[in-house]
């Protein structure tokens, strides 16, 4: 719990108050020991999340490690290792007070040294906590809990970086001086998150247990979770049903049985938990070349698309039309910025306008199961139905990457995660500066445009909401107006549980924050 | 007899070499590799990301030294390294091995035995509603997807019934040991073996009844008559034997295929077995696991096409083997 805030700097920003709400617990007093089933699909490649970031090592990881700060569903930090913190006026020297009891899984003091050495780590290994770092001038360690970041030039989203998955911290005293990707602590993960790594039987399941020594008192309650891998999403909904499991994280299971499943007796589900990553769907259109090419076609595409359709049918009920880059759920979002409502006949007029001939274009779905597929025909049939002639495309999941990132499409389904900050995550995928082959995930459609690359640097360095908040509301008009992809869907991932399992989302980073406050009625 | 099993193994170890090859060059011609992969799944990632994936990998090596690379290390019996899992493949095969063993092998068991005996038996009572009962079994499920036979199955039998589990090895967190770990391990079997060895019982049924009808036929069968032996001692060790033949060059392909032939039981049920890590290893395009289970598992069929020929003999003595 927040204790104290530096005082000698003067602080900014009315973050640190809001750290006494951990969400939004149940009423009902938490009851110690059980264990907790859940399912984890795909099985993760390791669950070292210095070292790998893919979904399942998040949700498995961020029980056994644990980042500076966690974020509520309102994206407010909350306190993870740091327990305060303050700005300076300047916006460019950020100090972070550490708890002083925490402990690494082996018994070593969790101290400000491994601060330093996590970040100096992750900016070779964790791409993402490269890019969010690159305004860092230093991190250095006063005391040993004390870590001070001195920044260049400010960078309003900077409170926003230290989350669990984003800038996991790793004990210096295991990887320092050794050769990271080869450290064979890599397959016995050691963090100081409330549950430690005990087994993973590859193909079956891996098991964590409780960590004793954890630095908030009386937590975790489980005395320990297993994470079953199960590769079929039919099995996975049958282990919900007979009782096997249960817990059911968003994602695991198709979309068409979330319905079936959250109705059985004793099952709970929320859309909760998500905040932080705010999933946004969008269509690729290729802006170098073919009929995508043309402003008119791009806009001609987002008004031919059936957006509630969509929802209602294909993701049953679940997520929200997107009205343009930015989600709901992210800072600065404008709803007036929204303008392409479903309406074929202005589809058909701006195609006429487009001087487009019936070419055929490539349509790239995405390959995760059966929910894309459907959503890729019905988004198929919107095309045609508006004039466009479309050609579905069939690859897995390495032939999707490829393809998206050698520009190898015409227009291609995604959908990436924002992060709260239009700095974060908006702005990579439409800066002309992010145009580079070899990546699924930056400016993949080519599209450039020098007052959106300047409004999105202004916005970075900007202090404060009120200087921040009009070139992002500007900036969301540009890029509507303009249409370099086609918004779809704000998604939603319910987690399905039994309801006898409290307390498991509290935060806005859900379930990939780790069990700590999870707790299960017997 | 033994120079004819080492001439075998050698011609086996040459194949074996032609088959690592034109597989290391297949795998390479599907889109993407192991570091677009790992880029995609982590939801992030710039160029010096994926370069420094693709050095970890050893990909930015030219094709020809990676060929070299990975046929130095088959030659010292060393399957190499999965960066993705991080562990030695033979490592992840050996883990993985067993399960897949028990599996295939008892599906194996199963569909031999019954096969063979429902077969005889359909022969025996060529054209009566026995023979169409079972004949008729047998195509319903040579014809019914095996994935959807088994969701059937789960759906009765661990979803309606609660009498076996739908998923896993074993009971996990139980802490049996013992005898009652065996039986919980035999319990989880049950469905996916009988799922998986109906689909091959099938085969084997309409094998062995068609081939003991034309044996039936036979000139020897008569005289076996005409002295005077029993009908049962007829059909066992005239017709029967005799017919086995077929049944038997079946088998050893069916043998062959007990490493990666599961992949569709193991991936419904969730055993943890060779073939999943195959179709994962496929998917991820981890060159090195993928190979590895490749090279394992044409040794297996390489092996079995070895045995397959030396049960000949037991079966009938007039093969000679040469």
């Amino acid at each position: 719990m927040l204790k104290t805030l530096m005082a000698g700097t003067v602080l900014s920003l009315a973050l640190a108050g809001t750290a006494l709400a951990q969400g939004t617990p149940s009423s009902a007093t938490p009851k110690p020991g059980g264990t907790a089933n859940a399912v984890i699909q795909p099985e993760p490649p390791g669950l070292m999340l210095g070292m790998v970031q893919n979904g399942p090592t998040q949700m498995v990881a961020g029980n056994i490690y644990e980042g500076l700060l966690r974020y509520d569903s309102a994206l407010k930090p909350l306190p993870g290792l740091a327990e305060s913190w303050s700005v300076s006026e300047d916006g460019k020297t950020y100090i972070f007070k550490l708890v002083k009891n925490a402990t690494w899984h082996d018994g070593k003091p969790f101290t400000a040294d491994d601060v330093v050495f996590s970040v100096e780590l992750l900016r070779q290994t964790h791409a993402r906590a490269r890019g969010n770092l690159t305004r860092v001038a230093s991190v250095t360690a006063p005391d040993p809990y004390t870590v001070v970041f001195t920044l260049s030039e400010p960078f309003g989203p900077f409170l926003g970086i230290f989350e669990v998955g984003s800038l996991p911290m790793i004990p210096k005293h295991i990887y320092a001086g050794t050769d990271y990707k080869t450290n064979p602590a890599n397959n016995t993960p050691i963090g100081t998150g409330p549950y430690m790594f005990k087994e993973w039987k590859k193909g079956s399941y891996i098991r964590l247990v409780k960590n004793p020594n954890y630095h908030v008192a009386g937590k975790p309650y489980l005395d320990e979770i297993y994470w079953h891998v199960i590769p079929d999403a039919a099995a996975r909904a049958v282990a919900f049903e007979t009782g096997k499991v249960d817990i059911l994280p968003g994602g695991s299971v198709e979309n068409f049985d979330v319905p079936r499943l959250s109705k059985i007796k004793g099952a709970c589900s929320t859309t909760k938990g998500w905040e932080f990553f705010s999933p946004h769907s969008w269509l690729w259109l290729n802006n170098r070349k073919g009929p995508t090419a043309n402003k008119a076609f791009r806009q001609a595409v987002s008004y031919a698309l059936d957006r509630d359709f969509a929802r209602d049918v294909v993701w049953n009920g679940l997520g929200k039309p997107a009205t343009g880059p930015f989600s709901s759920t992210v800072r600065y979002h404008d709803p007036k910025a929204a303008k392409y409502a479903y309406d074929p006949a202005k589809a058909k007029a701006l195609l006429k306008e487009s001087g487009y001939k019936g070419e055929t274009v490539r349509l790239l779905p995405l390959p995760y199961g059966e929910t894309w597929q459907r959503w890729a025909e019905a988004v198929k049939q919107n095309l045609e139905d508006a004039g466009i002639k479309v050609e579905m495309v069939a690859t897995d999941v390495a032939g999707w990457n490829q393809k998206t990132s050698e520009w190898d499409y015409d227009i291609a389904f995604t959908y990436l995660y924002q992060y709260g900050d239009p700095a974060l995550g908006v702005g990579r995928n439409y800066v002309s500066s992010q145009i580079a082959k070899g990546s699924p995930f930056n400016n993949v459609e080519g599209y450039s445009n020098p007052s959106v690359d300047e409004a999105f640097a202004k916005g970075a360095v900007a202090v404060g909401d009120d200087a921040r908040r009009p070139i992002y509301e500007a900036v969301q008009k540009t890029l509507v107006e303009d249409a370099p992809v086609a918004w779809l869907l704000e998604l939603q991932f319910p987690t399905i549980t039994r309801c006898k399992v409290h307390d498991l989302v509290t935060t806005g980073i859900g379930v990939n924050d780790g069990f700590r406050d999870a707790w299960i009625e017997r | 007899m033994v120079s004819f099993v080492a001439r075998r193994i050698a011609k086996g170890i040459v194949v074996l070499l032609a088959i690592v090859v034109l597989n290391f060059f297949l795998i390479r011609l599907a889109p993407g590799d192991p570091a677009l992969v790992m880029a995609g799944e982590a939801g992030a990632g710039d160029e010096a990301f994926i370069a420094q994936l693709r050095e970890k990998f050893a990909l930015d090596q030219p094709l020809p030294s990676q060929l070299a690379a990975y046929l130095g290390s088959m030659a010292r019996l060393d399957l190499g390294y999965s960066v993705r899992q991080q562990m030695p493949v033979a490592t992840l095969i050996g883990e993985r091995l067993p399960a897949t063993l028990l599996l295939t092998g008892s599906a194996f068991a199963i569909s031999l035995s019954l096969g063979v005996l429902l077969g005889a038996l359909a022969a025996r009572r060529a054209g009566t509603l026995a023979d169409t009962a079972i004949t008729g079994v047998a195509l319903l499920f040579y014809a019914t997807p095996l994935f959807w036979v088994s969701l059937m199955a789960i759906l009765l039998f661990s979803v309606r019934l609660d009498w076996l589990p739908s998923f896993g090895f074993e009971t996990v967190g139980a802490g049996y040991a013992g005898l009652t770990r065996v039986l919980d391990i035999a319990h989880h079997l049950v469905l996916p073996a009988l799922t998986l060895g109906l689909f091959f019982m099938a085969v084997y049924v309409r094998m062995t009844r068609s081939s003991m009808l034309e044996v039936s036929r036979l000139d020897f069968v008569k005289t076996a008559r005409a002295k005077g032996l029993t009908e049962g001692v007829i059909q066992r060790r005239h017709v029967l034997r005799n017919a086995l033949l077929p049944v038997v060059t079946l088998a050893g392909l069916q043998a062959g295929t007990l490493v990666g032939g599961a992949v569709l039981t193991e991936t419904v049920f969730a055993w943890p077995g060779i073939g999943r890590l195959m179709y994962d290893a496929l998917l991820q395009r981890d060159y090195n696991l993928l190979l590895g289970v490749f090279v394992v598992s044409s040794a297996m069929v390489l092996v079995f096409n070895l045995v397959t020929d030396v049960v000949y003999r037991a079966v009938d003595p007039r093969i000679e083997v040469a």
